[in-house]
């Protein structure tokens, strides 16, 4: 920030055509022209067009529609004039990162403002223009009105005027009960494009005269290329080029994907193992039990768990790895220059895509423009940069533009993965069967820890938004082990969520079944007390994960019969500040579950678009199933087995339930909705297992 | 390397590839029609899906020759007057999320409904079975293909 001092809000002026800008962010330098490239903004031009920029990545989760209804709202826009565009990666933005569920949640104040802040310098040049008071001005549907002499102007006329006015520092905003825009089930902006095939993913994107490339990876985990015979490679028509790209790939480039897979399979490379060769699934998760006797970091303490008396309940649950698998597999377009390099990502992260292809091509950051592109789902996979990062390589290789391509078992076997974990859980309940004291150690590698990001108190970075206490029992503990493992590690939804999630309340469940009660009235019980919970830097309140239990179990029906052979299960959690409860039916087939029916119950505060708050818990959970049910990427002689959809098998509509949505009526602030639904789905089937055949389900995926 | 002449959309256009090629990377590549999106390479998860004298094929495991001289619809090609029933049905039922997968779903529902103008659930599941969507939208696919089965919904 070179010294100048930090306001949201640092100017307005001319953009290009005489509009009016508004930054949000106090941009870096002195140059009073570039001071107006802020991380996301607003402009209006004298054409009356008003553009909406999205620092945010659209991998399907709808921020491209969601973001701009939040500045529109402030705006008084006419919503059907808005026009969206995408944000580069930049050094003048903030955090662009798209992960975390948090692009509602960081950019719902300074979206709000920003808006509010354009209208009301619209609403002084209108006033100024025609020499009337402010207050007799108002704004709507994108004009300022003078009610009194029924003159009015669009913004568009208003921009050039508005543009060389003063900011006003406290722009008031909007009270919940007077949004037009936020809280409507607005259709996505990009759905007529998606269903012609006319959106343009990262895949789809070409740069004229660019060549093609796979790589040929080593497939044992930390394995480096040996040496290799590109002759056979090389008698395939359009191959150009096979080198080596860093210590343990190969690029084979053509002129068609299709040659660069026919190089890529005609190559022989003879691999250097190195020290994984013989590593395997069953000895990494010996190796977290072993761990487990560690001392754990604590993330959560309230009372003294270790002094309470009573009977004694402890059980241990194990989750394996496992992969994204997002359907448009990794891929980048890459221009090397020389002084620059430019890229065509889909990412989630267009900065470190910016930062690592830099360090990579030996260029400095700014010389390095990354262009982010639609994704065909993420889920975390690409908050890594590797697929950026080969792709400038590649090019700088080959002096050409040049798009690199994975292919689905390259996305599967070189992936970073959901880390496996195990959990140790004990609990001390009274004579009613309620704990009076509750133990929850984790053991698990850390995912910043392996990337060697910091993990302060040796505690992993993510836990404090994903592994928070649910219920205000007296003498409560949560703890975190930190492990270690040779496996590349990954942000996948919902993240350590879903492993604290299964866990804690699978064991909820079986401590409410030991003493005979009814698992819903259970959890209730346990959150009939008004309290605050603080973990970190959340303050998690037991009404609110009440009200979202009493919600699932009206909608849900919990309290009437089933039909005959349909079971139930509950579950609850809360994560990256949203409460989230679900209830599945299922039956029983051939000794598998059939869920027939999922009813969800969220409170994330203010809804912003309930349209796709609804996509989002509906693909959750059908996420969360697919998890649940087959998840699971095994390591064998270093490798990971599972190569494609057969052997890792996301669900299919012939498994997927109905899923019904509700939400709870909130003008709190918006919280988080991409991941909170995935945590709760495996426990609630569980338990709704355990309910069918008084089996308990301790370790997933359940049909291993 | 081969001289191979498709009809695409409606089109004659002649590609020089060899034949060995899957049609999806001739569409892609060598056609610049990239509504028809690469998941899998094996047939799997049917985001390559198009029509080959209105069947519906995986392109990413059909060789360019198998189709030579072949009519072959993209979703480019799709509701050639303005958007088809399902692209329409796709939009009011708000199906795309990502979207990616999503051309091949709709290739895949209009070879249904070109056979089967309505559909049951149980035909719906039979002829979607083979398209995966890692968003998790199948319960919309099948609102959405009910929609446009009652419009009327085959062109």
């Amino acid at each position: 920030m070179s010294g100048l001092s930090r306001r949201e809000f640092v100017g307005a002026g001319l953009a290009t055509g005489a509009g009016l800008v508004i930054g949000f962010y106090l941009p870096h330098g002195s140059n009073e022209q570039k001071s107006f490239s802020p991380n996301a903004y607003l402009r209006i031009t004298p054409d009356n067009k008003v553009t909406i920029v999205v620092a945010r990545s659209e991998m399907g989760q709808g921020v491209r529609t969601a973001l701009p209804m939040i500045l529109a709202e402030e705006l008084e826009a006419d919503w059907k004039q808005i026009e969206i565009e995408q944000a580069g990666a930049s050094t003048l933005f903030g955090d662009q990162s798209t992960g975390g569920s948090a692009s509602i949640r960081t950019t719902w104040d300074p979206m709000r403002k920003a808006g509010a802040t354009a209208r009301e310098m619209l609403i002084s040049a209108a006033a100024l223009t025609w020499g009337v008071p402010r207050s007799a001005c108002t704004a709507e549907n994108s004009r300022i009105k003078h009610a009194a002499s029924g003159r009015s102007f669009t913004y568009g006329e208003l921009a050039a005027k508005a543009s060389t006015l003063p900011i006003p520092a406290d722009a008031p905003l909007k009270q919940s009960k007077d949004y037009k825009i936020v809280g409507q089930r607005l259709p996505r902006l990009e759905s007529t494009a998606k269903v012609k095939g006319e959106a343009v993913f990262g895949i789809d994107f070409r740069v004229p005269t660019m060549k093609f490339a796979v790589l040929s990876r080593c497939p044992t985990i930390g394995g480096k290329v040996s040496s290799f015979n590109d002759k056979e490679s090389k008698k395939i028509s359009g191959v150009s080029y096979v080198g080596k790209i860093g210590e343990s790939s190969i690029a084979v480039v053509a002129d068609s994907v299709w040659g660069a897979m026919e190089g890529r399979r005609l190559l022989n490379v003879t691999w250097d193992e190195g020290a994984n060769k013989d590593l395997n699934t069953a000895a990494i998760m010996a190796s977290l039990k072993r761990e487990a006797s560690k001392k754990g970091a604590s993330l959560y303490s309230a009372g003294d768990a270790t002094k309470a008396s009573g009977r004694h309940v402890t059980a241990e649950y194990e989750l394996p790895f496992m992969a994204h698998a997002p359907m448009e597999p990794g891929n980048c377009t890459a221009h090397y220059r020389g002084s620059n390099c430019e890229l065509w990502a889909p990412t989630q992260v267009p900065q470190d895509c910016r930062d690592s292809v830099a360090q990579a091509v030996g260029l400095d950051p700014d010389q390095v423009k990354v262009n982010v592109t639609l994704m065909g789902g993420g889920f975390g996979r690409r908050l890594e940069h590797d697929y950026a990062v080969e792709a400038a390589l590649v090019s700088k290789a080959i002096n050409a533009p040049v798009k690199v391509v994975w292919t689905r078992e390259d996305d599967m076997r070189m992936s970073t993965y959901r880390p496996a974990s195990l959990h140790q859980i004990s609990a001390t309940v009274d004579g009613a069967g309620f704990p009076v004291s509750l133990t929850h150690r984790i053991i698990s590698p850390s995912i910043s820890g392996q990337k060697g990001l910091a993990t302060p108190n040796n505690v992993d970075p993510d836990l404090p938004d994903e592994a928070g206490p649910v219920y205000g029992i007296p003498n409560y503990s949560i703890e975190y082990v930190m492990t270690q493992t040779p496996v590349p590690l990954g942000w996948m939804r919902s993240v350590y969520a879903l492993q604290a999630a299964f866990a804690l309340e699978s064991f909820i469940d079986e401590l409410a079944v030991s003493s005979g009660k009814d698992p819903l009235q259970y959890r209730l019980h346990l959150l009939a007390k008004d309290q605050d919970l603080q973990y970190f830097t959340t303050t998690w309140h037991t009404a609110r994960m009440r009200g979202v239990l009493q919600l699932v179990a009206e909608k849900s029906g919990w309290n009437k019969p089933l039909p005959a052979d349909r079971y139930r299960g509950v579950a609850c959690f809360g994560c990256f500040g949203s409460y989230m409860a679900e209830v599945v039916e299922i039956t029983m087939e051939n000794n598998q579950p059939r869920v027939h029916r999922a009813v969800a119950a969220v409170d994330c505060g203010q809804v912003v678009n309930p349209g796709i708050l609804e996509q989002q818990i509906q693909g959750g959970i059908v996420f969360g199933l697919a998890n649940a049910l087959r998840a699971k990427i095994t390591i064998e002689k270093g490798r990971v087995v599972q190569g494609n959809f057969d052997d890792y098998a996301p669900l299919r509509m012939d498994e997927t339930p109905a899923v019904e949505v509700y939400s709870i009526q909130s003008a709190e602030v918006p919280t988080g909705i991409g991941e909170p639904p995935v945590p709760p789905l495996a426990p609630a089937l569980c338990n709704a297992i355990y309910a069918a055949t008084k089996k308990r389900i301790r370790a997933l995926p359940i049909l291993s | 390397m081969a001289e191979i002449t498709l009809r695409v959309n409606g089109s004659e256009r002649k590609v020089t590839v060899s034949p060995e090629t899957p049609l999806l990377w001739v569409l892609r590549d060598t056609l610049e029609l990239t509504g028809t999106k690469f998941g899998c390479g094996a047939g799997l998860c049917g985001a390559c899906t198009v029509h080959v004298e209105g069947s519906p094929i995986r392109s990413c495991s059909t060789p360019v020759s198998q189709v030579a001289g072949k009519n072959v619809t993209t979703i480019e090609g799709l509701g050639a007057s303005g958007l088809h029933a399902l692209q329409q049905a796709w939009i009011a039922e708000e199906v795309p999320q990502c979207g990616y997968c999503q051309t091949g779903q709709i290739m895949s529902a209009a070879a249904l409904l070109a056979k089967t103008p309505n559909p049951s659930d149980e035909q719906i599941t039979q002829a979607m079975n083979g398209n995966l969507c890692r968003c998790g939208t199948y319960e919309r696919i099948r609102k959405a293909i009910h929609r446009a089965a009652a419009n009327g919904g085959t062109r």
